[in-house]
């Protein structure tokens, strides 16, 4: 029998592999859709005027449990509209509370909410976010309904939503439930899923109200926005750099997701006697999928050469592998991965992999339930362990980095910092800018190439507690060692502090895990993606499939 | 309300801004959040103590040994905590230290709980007068009240390894087994003899 092993994170965790990941069953918003399924929906209230300003709460339950997304919509001066995070004002905010809301509570709210990083909610509340209107569509779209037209079809792809979101926050922050809350509650187990949820209603907010204000606008003759062009719209969202520290600063929660693809693809891999009915949902998905990738809109070079290398790998595995292969069931999905990771680029392959999850059900759910993490069981350092230990460790797991050599300005180009204006992270040139005596620490690979030279210089120290006692700098990457470990996937493979890095390969490895489609990088630093495009709305969530997200207009 | 993980956040950045490695502001950032839900004073400790110290240079023990003290100084609470936790089969095995002089001891405190229970073990805390037990991470009680504590620093800090016994007598016990044995239910010789291991013999 062959032995099939998990990728190496050696060959997996480099940022150009990481950068190009895709979505896959196991991305948390159709996890959170296959989830959400049975659970009931309520419009609790809807106070908008005929501008669409006003407060809207809608309420889902399941079994005892109710989450309430409350929503504030607001009149916007244009030139207030920003996406940047250091906006004040935006079109609507919205927060998501554990049950339902008082009258108190919607006040409180309302005072705090349309505010967002300077306002404060409670720990009754558990996601925040805002966001703005899609100036491109959303007039448009008021315009035709209230003219009794539905809006123009290829606009609406081109944008692909009606609101953008700048922010989701959750776990604590300004006042939200702490993570330790929510956490063992059994109706929500995946990671990030009441952020999911409060994305998904706001998707059918923004509906609801541009329904609203065309039938304000022209009571006798506005139609409602179809089904059809409802459903191929989703939520936008702008991401920052935000999203590059946290994947450093959850180690064991990367390692979990990366794994649970890995494993995913080694069961896939290892299915002996391949079904033909899953080879036709393969391929079923396949040429959907491909169908979407001409609406991937951006005028980033760097994306465009990244789709670009895609459609060529994806006509070049039809064309030469798809089409000429004779359907066998021995080691089926092995041999054609095998040919796929030898002929395609990292784009082509990666996309292929999570496409082979499509017709496994039965392998992907029960990885999904082992997504989340509690880093604080993996803080302690073992000082029990000796400094071979330790050298031992770093030479098995940090071989791609150890030798850089950091000594160079190229490979310690930028340094990570969180801006004083917003508390956001921020990466800027060591040698050009101020600041670097304040860098975060996240520079693991220079830390750990300093760690081993230590530790080289230090071999008569028998143990990591001694060796700690005069080295405490570097007890930041003697802890990440020791969950390197247990935890092969939980380091980026990488230099995050080179000249060459392109942070958002970073932002998109964290986004394809969410889910997210249509990668539009508006800088190396920050991008636009889609959310939701093609889900079911909440009235036909119990009859979906799962294959929503290759639906197109 | 500010929450833990705010809680958490701040500590760290104002651990690391006092100009202690990142590596010990992860530790007080873990920490203070624990001191808090306990409602020890964390956060207070921990404002007196950075700002007393910030730009100056600050001293842990190099070895862990019974009887520990510096020539002309206190000892940080956190390069004293971080090198007792990392010496926990040490700590254990000497089971009675002393350390002459440690400033705001309070934030050694949760140090010794995560070490209490990485090692499975009881561990009674005396900053001066002040008795503290520390009980596996679960929970602390104190000889005094301690809302509100903030002691900027202890001449004496002895730290005894409690070994495991119970808090009850075998007579107490013996009472309590007899009680829980009102579930059982009497075989009868039928039942016996179909039991585990019944019929066969030992040696086949």
């Amino acid at each position: 029998m062959t032995s099939i092993n998990h990728r190496s994170a050696n060959d997996i965790m480099t940022l150009s592999r990481l950068g190009s990941f895709y979505q896959s069953k196991l991305s948390f918003l159709r996890s959170f859709i296959r989830e959400f399924k049975d659970w009931d929906f309520s419009t609790d209230l809807f106070e908008l005027d005929e501008n669409g300003y006003g407060t809207a709460v809608y309420s889902v339950k399941k079994n005892d449990r109710i989450y309430s997304l409350v929503c504030f919509a607001n009149e916007l001066d244009s030139r207030d509209r920003s996406d940047r995070v250091i906006a004040t004002k935006w079109d609507a905010a919205f927060v998501l509370h554990d049950g339902i809301p008082s009258e108190e509570d919607i006040i409180r709210l309302k005072k705090n909410v349309p505010k967002q990083e300077v306002g404060r909610v409670s720990y009754k509340e558990l996601t925040l976010s805002r966001a703005n209107k899609s100036v491109r569509i959303f007039e448009h779209t008021v315009e035709a309904l209230a003219s009794g037209n539905q809006p123009d079809k290829e606009l609406i792809s081109d944008v692909g939503y009606l609101y953008r979101t700048t922010a989701v926050y959750g776990s604590g922050k300004f006042g939200l439930a702490d993570r330790y809350r929510i956490k063992d509650r059994s109706e929500i187990c995946g990671p990030f899923r009441l952020e999911m949820m409060l994305v998904y209603l706001v998707r059918q907010f923004t509906f609801d109200q541009v329904n609203h204000i065309a039938k304000s606008r022209n009571p006798s003759n506005a139609v409602k926005l179809s089904h059809d062009i409802a459903r191929n719209l989703g939520i936008g969202n702008s991401t920052g750099l935000g999203m590059a520290p946290f994947i450093v600063n959850h180690p064991t929660l990367l390692h979990n997701w990366i794994y649970s693809r890995e494993e995913a693809l080694k069961q896939i891999r290892s299915i002996q006697k391949v079904d033909i009915e899953d080879f036709k949902k393969f391929k079923e998905c396949f040429e959907k999928s491909k169908l979407n990738i001409d609406t991937w809109k951006t005028d980033s070079e760097y994306q465009t050469k990244k789709i670009q290398r895609l459609i060529k790998d994806l006509d070049s595995f039809e064309k030469n592998y798809l089409l000429n292969i004779k359907f066998q069931e021995n080691l089926f999905w092995n041999k054609l991965y095998l040919w796929v990771a030898e002929h395609l680029s990292e784009e082509g392959t990666e996309y292929i992999v999570s496409m082979l999850m499509e017709p496994y059900d039965k392998i992907v759910d029960p990885l999904i339930q082992n997504m989340s993490s509690d880093e604080d069981l993996f803080f302690d350092i073992p000082g029990e362990r000796s400094v071979v230990d330790l050298i031992n460790i770093i030479n098995k797991n940090y071989s791609n980095i150890l030798n850089l050599d950091f000594n160079s300005n190229e490979e310690t180009t930028n340094f990570w910092f969180i801006s004083k204006n917003k508390e956001e992270p921020r990466v800027a040139n060591r040698y050009e800018e101020n600041g670097s005596t304040l860098e975060q620490p996240l520079a693991i690979a220079r830390d750990i190439s300093a760690l081993l030279k230590r530790l080289n210089e230090c071999q008569n120290t028998e143990t990591v507690a001694e060796f700690l006692m005069d080295n405490n700098d570097l007890r930041h990457v003697v802890r990440r060692c020791f969950i390197i470990e247990k935890f092969p996937y939980s380091e980026i493979q990488d230099n995050i502090i080179g000249a060459n890095l392109v942070p958002i390969d970073m932002l998109r490895l964290k986004l394809s895990f969410f889910g997210a489609q249509k990668f539009d990088p508006r800088s190396d630093k920050w991008l636009r993606i889609n959310m939701y495009q093609g889900a079911p709305l909440i009235n036909e969530l119990k009859t979906a499939n799962d294959t929503w997200i290759y639906n197109r207009l | 309300m500010r929450t833990s993980s705010e809680i958490e956040t701040i500590s760290k950045r104002a651990t690391r801004a006092a100009g202690f490695p990142w590596g010990i502001a992860e530790e007080i950032g873990k920490n203070i959040k624990t001191l808090e839900l306990l409602s020890l004073t964390g956060i207070e400790n921990l404002n007196l103590y950075l700002r007393s110290v910030k730009g100056k240079q600050v001293h842990g023990p190099k070895e862990i040994c019974e009887d520990n003290s510096l020539e002309s100084a206190a000892y940080c609470p956190f390069y004293t905590g971080s090198a007792l936790l990392d010496s926990a089969n040490k700590v254990e095995e000497i089971s009675n230290l002393t350390f002459h002089s440690i400033n705001f001891p309070i934030l050694l405190i949760p140090f010794l709980n995560r070490l209490s229970e990485k090692i499975g073990k009881k561990i009674l805390l005396r900053i001066d007068d002040v008795d503290f037990l520390l009980n596996l991470n679960k929970f602390i009680s104190a000889s005094k009240n301690f809302e509100g504590m903030v002691i900027e620093s202890a001449k004496i800090v002895r730290i005894e390894v409690l070994e495991n016994e119970n808090s009850f007598s075998e007579k107490i016990w013996d009472e309590l087994y007899d009680l829980s044995s009102e579930t059982f239910v009497e075989e009868t010789d039928r039942l016996k003899e179909n039991a585990a291991g019944a019929g066969l013999a030992d040696n086949d």
